[in-house]
C-alpha cells in the first residue's frame, strides 16, 4: 500500500516560519556586530514582530497538514495576543539591556521570539502531540529568560524553580495525554472527542481512567496558568526574573495555557462536562480551582510589599476570573475568555512596563518607593493608576467590560439550567474578591498620590518604552469605550468549538 | 442640536477636564478660571435644558438612543423627566458654587483638583440622564474615583482612611447591583428574545415575586449604601468630616441623591411587587435613621460632623416619603432631595468659610460670632431654619408633603417621623446658639472678617433658592408631578399592584374571597 503524504499548505504556517527565521536573524546579527548594537537589535526584533503581524493578517482562515494545523478564529485571536505581548515585552526591555544584560542580547530577544513561535504553533495545533510540542517550545526559552540575570541570586533561583515546576507539569500533562490516547486510540482532538463518547456510552464505562487523565492534565495546565494549588512558583518567579520577562510570562504563557486548556477540555472533553457524566465532570473541579485562585490571589496580594510579587498574586487572581469564562461552556464562554485576555494584556503589560521603567531608574521594586511619585512624575503615575484601575475592573476601562463579560457568560449559563446554578456561587465569589482586589490596587495609587512628601526620583522614559506605554494606554481606554470590533472578532470563536446561540 | 443637548451637558465638563490637562500646572489662576468658566457654561446649558423642558408633559424628553455595544445589547440611551431635570440643574449649580468655594482652600496640586471636580460632574450628570442600565452603571462607577481622590488627596487628617472606606463601601454595593443587572438582562432575553438594558423596556417585563425580592434586595443595598440608610451609614461621617468643603458639598448635595434617585428610577418601576413588600422594612430603617441621626448629631462637638449626621436624618425623611408610595409622599421626597442639596450644601459651604478663618470646627471654640460677623450669622440663620423646615423656607414644603403622604400611608410612621422634626430643631438651634450668641469667649474670634465678595456670590443664590422654593414651589411641582405619576403608572402596569384614583399604590390581593371576586366581576361587567 502506498503511503500518501497528507496535503500540506505552507502558506498557512507562513507567520510562524517567518518568525522562527527572524529569531535566527536576530541571533546572528548580534554575533556579526560583536554584541555592540543593543538598541539596533531591539528595533530589529520589534520590526520582525510587526512583519509577522502583517503576515498573520494576510494568512486568513483555513487548515493544513492533514487537519493538524488550524487557523480558526481562536488561533488568530490568540496569535494577536501572543504577538502583542512579545512586542510590548521587547519594547520595555531596552532599559535593562543597557544596564544589566551586557552580554547575550541577541539571545535575550531571540528566545522571546522562539517562545512566541511556540505559542503560535500551540494555538494552531489541533492534535495532542503537536500541542504538547508547542507548549514545550513556549516554556523552555522562558526557563532561560527567567534566569537571565546570571549574577543575581534571585533570578537564578527563579529560573531553576520555574524549570523544575515547568518540567514536572509538562510530564504530568504528557501522562494525562497518554491516557487519553489509550482510551481513544487517536491524538486528533476532534476524533478523540467522538471516540471517547462512543467508548463511554456503548462499550465500557471509562469513568475512573478518565478521572485520572483529567486530574493529571489539570495539574499540568494548572501549573502553567498558576491556578492554586499549583501556584506557589508564581510570586517567586515574577520577583526574580527580569521584569519584562515576568510581564511576558503573565500574558504570553498564560494565554498559551488557556489555549491548551480550551483545546483539550472545552473541545476534546466537552462531553464530560455537566451532571450527566458524573463523577468525571471536570467543570466543578475547575470552578473550585478558580474560586481558590480568586480568594487566595486577592487576599495574599494585599500583604505584599514588593510590586512584582503583588502583580504575581494579582495574576493568579486574574487567572481565576478567566477560568469562570472557561467553565461556562456556552456561546459566550470562550469569547469572554478571549476578550478578557485581550483587555488584560494591555493593562498588565502597561503596568509592568512602568514598573520596568521605574526599576531601571531606581533599582527598587518596593511599593514603598513609589511614595509621592505623582509629584515628580505626574504623567507616569496617572498612567499607572489607569492601568491598575483597569485591572481592578473600573468602568469605563477595558478591564471592566472584560470582567462584566465573563460574569455575564456565567450568569447566562446558570440561568439556563438548574444543574448549572452553582455558577452563581462562582460569580458571587468573583464579585466579592473584586472588592478585595480594589484595596491593593488602590494602595499603589494611594502611595503615589496621597503621600505629602515628594518622591526623590525623576523617571526618564526611553522612546520604545514610551511607545509601549502609549499603546497600552490607548488600548485600555479605547477598548473600554468602543469594544465592538474586538467583541465581534471574539464572538466568532465559540462557533468554531460548536457552541451555537440558542 | 436639540437632540444632542443631553450629550452636550453631560460631556461638556469632561471636555473641560481635557482642556485643563493642556495647561501647565504652575498657572494656578488660569486653571481656576477655566474650571469656573467650564462649570458655569455647563450650568447655563442646564438652564437652557430647563427652559426647553416641557412641564406637565408625560414621558421622557430629549431622548437619544444609539446602539453602543450592539453585541451585548448595550445602547447609549439618554432621556430625562422632571425628576432628572431638577437634579441635573441642582448638580450644575452646586458644582459652580463648589468650585468657587475651593479657590482659597485648595493650595496644592490645584490642576488635579479641578480635573477631578469636572470628571465628577460628568459622572453625576450622566447618572441622571441614563436610561440604559449599563450606561447608568458606568456613570455610577465613574463618579467613584474622582471622589476618592478628592477625599484622599485634599482632605483632612484621617483622609486616607475615609477615602478607602468610601470606595470599598460603594464598590461592594455596586457590584451586587451588577449581578442584578446581569440577571435582569437574561430574564429579559428569555421574555422578549433580545438583549436590552433599556430601563423603559425592562419596566414592562413581568417578574416572579421571588425574583423581584432578590433583585430589589441587590439594587436596594447598593442604593441604601449611597443614601445612606441606617445601618449602612458608617462611611458617611468619616467621608464628610475628612473631605474638603467642596467635596462635602458635592457628596451631600448630589452623591447621596443618587441613592434615592436609583430607588425611583430603577427599584420602583421594575420591581413594584417587591417594593410593596419591602415598605415596612425600609420605612422602619428610615425612621431609625431619622431619630438616630438626630440624636447623634446632637452630641457632636464638630460642626461638620453635626451636619453630616443631620444628613443621615434628613435622608431618612426622603426615604420615608418615597416609600409612602402616594403622590404627596413621593412629590415631597423629590422636592426634599433638592432642598437637602441646597440647604446642606449651603451649611457645608458656610462651615468651610469659618474653617478657612479659624482652622477649627469645634463648636466650643466659637461663641458670640454674631457680633463680629453679622452677615455670616444672618445667612447661617436662614440656612439653619431652612434645614429645620420653617414655613416660607424650602424645607417646610418638602417635609410637610412627606409627613402628609406618610400620614395617609401609616399614621404611626408619621407620628414618629414628626418627632424627628422637633429633634432637628433642637440640635440645629442649640448649635447656632452656642456658636453665634453670647459673649465672645475666645480671643481668636474677635478679629474675624465678615463675608468677602466671593463668598457673598456663593451664598446669595442659595438663599434666594431657599425662599423661592419656600414661597412659590409650583414651577417645580409642574415638572415633578408628571414624572412621579409616570413612575406610579409604570408600577401599576405590571398588574401585581394597582394605582387608585388619588395615586396611591396598593398591592392586588392574591387571595380574594369568593365574595370579593364576585364584586370585582360585577364592577367589570357594569363598565
Amino acid at each position: 500500500m502506498d503511503f500518501q503524504l497528507p496535503p500540506y499548505d505552507l502558506k498557512m504556517m507562513l507567520p510562524e516560519i517567518f518568525l522562527f527565521l527572524w529569531a535566527l536573524v536576530v541571533f546572528t546579527f548580534d554575533l556579526l556586530t560583536n554584541r555592540k548594537k543593543e538598541t539596533a537589535i531591539g528595533y530589529l526584533t520589534l520590526v520582525g514582530i510587526l512583519i509577522t503581524g502583517v503576515l498573520l493578517a494576510f494568512t486568513g482562515y483555513g487548515r493544513g497538514f492533514g487537519n493538524m494545523f488550524f487557523n480558526d478564529p481562536m488561533a488568530r485571536f490568540f496569535k494577536i495576543i501572543f504577538l502583542g505581548a512579545a512586542f510590548m515585552a521587547v519594547g520595555s526591555s531596552f532599559g535593562i539591556l543597557k544596564q544589566r544584560i551586557r552580554n547575550h542580547r541577541g539571545e535575550y530577544f531571540g528566545l522571546i521570539l522562539l517562545s512566541t513561535v511556540g505559542m503560535m504553533f500551540l494555538a494552531s495545533s489541533q492534535e495532542l502531540l503537536s500541542l504538547y510540542i508547542g507548549l514545550e517550545l513556549t516554556t523552555i526559552p522562558l526557563f532561560v529568560l527567567a534566569a537571565f540575570y546570571k549574577d543575581d541570586k534571585l533570578s537564578v533561583e527563579a529560573g531553576i524553580k520555574y524549570f523544575i515546576v515547568g518540567a514536572f507539569s509538562s510530564a504530568l500533562l504528557l501522562y494525562g495525554i497518554s491516557f487519553l490516547y489509550g482510551m481513544s486510540g487517536t491524538t486528533d482532538i476532534v476524533q478523540m472527542k467522538i471516540n471517547l463518547a462512543i467508548t463511554h456510552l456503548t462499550f465500557t464505562n471509562i469513568g475512573m481512567t478518565l478521572v485520572i487523565a483529567v486530574v493529571t492534565m489539570l495539574a499540568g495546565i494548572g501549573y502553567k496558568l498558576g491556578l492554586p494549588p499549583f501556584h506557589q512558583w508564581v510570586p517567586d518567579v515574577y520577583e526574580g526574573s527580569p521584569t519584562p520577562v515576568a510581564a511576558f510570562l503573565s500574558i504570553g504563557s498564560k494565554a498559551a495555557g488557556l489555549v491548551a486548556f480550551a483545546k483539550i477540555f472545552v473541545n476534546g472533553l466537552s462531553a464530560f462536562h455537566g451532571p450527566e457524566m458524573l463523577p468525571n465532570d471536570w467543570g466543578q473541579l475547575v470552578a473550585l480551582m478558580a474560586i481558590l485562585a480568586m480568594v487566595l490571589g486577592n487576599t495574599v496580594a494585599i500583604w505584599q510589599t514588593n510590586i512584582k510579587r503583588m502583580l504575581g498574586y494579582s495574576s493568579i487572581a486574574q487567572a481565576g476570573y478567566i477560568m469562570i469564562g472557561m467553565v461556562t461552556m456556552n456561546v459566550y464562554g470562550l469569547s469572554s475568555v478571549a476578550f478578557y485576555m485581550f483587555a488584560y494584556m494591555f493593562a498588565n503589560m502597561g503596568a509592568f512596563a512602568i514598573v520596568t521603567v521605574f526599576e531601571d531608574k531606581t533599582g527598587s521594586t518596593q511599593i514603598a518607593s513609589y511614595r509621592g511619585l505623582s509629584k515628580s512624575a505626574p504623567g507616569l503615575s496617572l498612567t499607572l493608576a489607569i492601568f491598575l484601575l483597569s485591572l481592578a475592573g473600573i468602568p469605563p476601562l477595558a478591564g471592566f467590560l472584560a470582567k462584566y463579560y465573563v460574569f455575564a457568560a456565567a450568569v447566562e449559563k446558570a440561568n439556563s439550567a438548574d444543574s448549572a446554578s452553582w455558577l452563581y456561587w462562582l460569580v458571587g465569589v468573583g464579585l466579592i474578591t473584586t472588592v478585595f482586589s480594589l484595596y491593593y490596587y488602590a494602595n499603589i495609587i494611594k502611595q503615589m498620590y496621597f503621600s505629602r512628601e515628594d518622591s526623590p526620583y525623576k523617571i526618564p522614559v526611553s522612546a520604545p518604552a514610551m511607545m509601549v506605554i502609549a499603546i497600552c494606554l490607548i488600548g485600555v481606554i479605547l477598548f473600554g469605550v468602543w469594544p465592538e470590533p474586538i467583541l465581534q472578532f471574539a464572538g466568532d470563536i465559540p462557533a468554531s468549538f460548536g457552541f451555537i446561540a440558542r | 442640536m436639540e437632540s444632542q443637548i443631553l450629550t452636550l451637558v453631560t460631556f461638556f465638563p469632561l471636555l473641560g477636564a481635557a482642556l485643563l490637562l493642556l495647561i501647565p500646572k504652575e498657572r494656578h489662576d488660569s486653571v481656576k478660571s477655566i474650571a469656573l468658566i467650564i462649570s458655569f457654561i455647563t450650568m447655563l446649558l442646564s438652564f437652557w435644558l430647563y427652559a426647553m423642558f416641557e412641564p406637565l408633559a408625560n414621558g421622557m424628553q430629549f431622548e437619544i438612543n444609539i446602539p453602543w455595544v450592539a453585541s451585548l445589547g448595550i445602547s447609549y440611551h439618554m432621556g430625562i423627566d422632571g425628576i432628572s431635570l431638577l437634579l441635573i440643574v441642582m448638580t450644575t449649580v452646586l458644582n459652580v458654587l463648589a468650585i468657587l468655594a475651593s479657590f482659597n482652600s485648595i493650595t496644592q496640586n490645584v490642576k488635579g483638583y479641578y480635573i477631578s471636580m469636572l470628571l465628577l460632574a460628568t459622572g453625576m450628570i450622566g447618572v441622571f440622564c441614563s436610561l440604559d442600565l449599563f450606561l447608568f452603571y458606568v456613570f455610577w462607577e465613574v463618579m467613584l474615583f474622582p471622589m476618592y481622590f478628592i477625599i484622599g488627596l485634599w482632605g483632612g487628617v484621617r483622609r486616607i482612611y475615609a477615602a478607602i472606606k468610601f470606595v470599598l463601601f460603594t464598590m461592594f454595593g455596586s457590584l451586587l447591583m451588577l449581578v442584578a443587572i446581569l440577571y435582569i438582562l437574561f430574564e429579559y432575553q428569555s421574555f422578549a428574545g433580545e438583549y436590552s438594558f433599556d430601563m423603559l423596556k425592562l419596566a414592562q417585563m413581568p417578574l416572579g415575586h421571588q425574583a423581584q425580592l432578590w433583585l430589589f434586595g441587590a439594587f436596594a443595598l447598593a442604593f441604601a449604601i449611597k443614601v445612606p440608610l441606617w445601618p449602612f451609614h458608617t462611611w458617611l461621617p468619616d467621608a464628610h468630616v475628612e473631605a474638603p468643603t467642596a467635596g462635602s458639598v458635592i457628596l451631600a448635595g448630589v452623591l447621596l441623591k443618587m441613592g434615592t434617585y436609583g430607588f425611583i428610577r430603577i427599584c420602583m418601576p421594575m420591581f413594584p411587587e417587591a417594593t410593596v413588600t419591602f415598605i415596612p422594612y425600609i420605612s422602619v430603617l428610615s425612621l431609625i435613621a431619622i431619630i438616630y441621626g438626630a440624636l447623634v448629631a446632637m452630641v457632636q462637638k464638630d460642626v461638620k460632623s453635626l451636619v453630616a449626621f443631620s444628613s443621615v436624618s434628613h435622608m431618612g425623611f426622603i426615604m420615608l416619603g418615597l416609600f409612602a408610595l402616594n403622590l404627596q409622599g413621593m412629590e415631597g421626597a423629590v422636592l426634599q432631595m433638592l432642598n437637602h442639596g441646597i440647604s446642606t450644601g449651603a451649611l457645608f459651604l458656610l462651615v468651610g468659610m469659618i474653617y478657612e478663618r479659624r482652622h477649627t470646627r469645634l463648636i466650643d471654640q466659637f461663641g458670640g460670632l454674631a457680633k463680629v460677623m453679622p452677615m455670616f450669622s444672618a445667612v447661617f440663620m436662614i440656612v439653619t431654619l431652612s434645614s429645620i423646615g420653617l414655613p416660607l423656607t424650602n424645607g417646610f414644603v418638602g417635609e410637610f408633603l412627606i409627613l402628609l403622604g406618610t400620614f395617609k400611608a401609616n399614621v404611626w410612621y408619621a407620628v414618629i417621623a414628626a418627632s424627628g422634626v422637633i429633634l432637628s430643631a433642637c440640635y440645629m438651634l442649640w448649635m447656632y446658639q452656642r456658636m453665634f450668641y453670647g459673649k465672645i469667649t475666645n480671643k481668636e474670634n474677635e478679629g474675624l472678617k465678615d463675608l468677602s465678595i466671593r463668598e457673598k456670590i456663593i451664598v446669595i443664590p442659595l438663599v434666594l433658592l431657599i425662599f423661592w422654593i419656600g414661597v412659590y414651589p409650583k414651577p417645580l411641582f409642574d415638572r415633578i408631578e408628571p414624572a412621579v405619576k409616570q413612575v406610579m403608572n409604570q408600577m401599576g402596569r405590571s398588574g401585581t399592584v394597582e394605582v387608585d384614583e388619588d395615586f396611591s399604590i396598593k398591592p392586588v390581593l392574591a387571595d380574594r374571597t369568593a365574595e370579593q371576586e364576585l364584586i370585582v366581576k360585577a364592577e367589570k361587567e357594569g363598565e
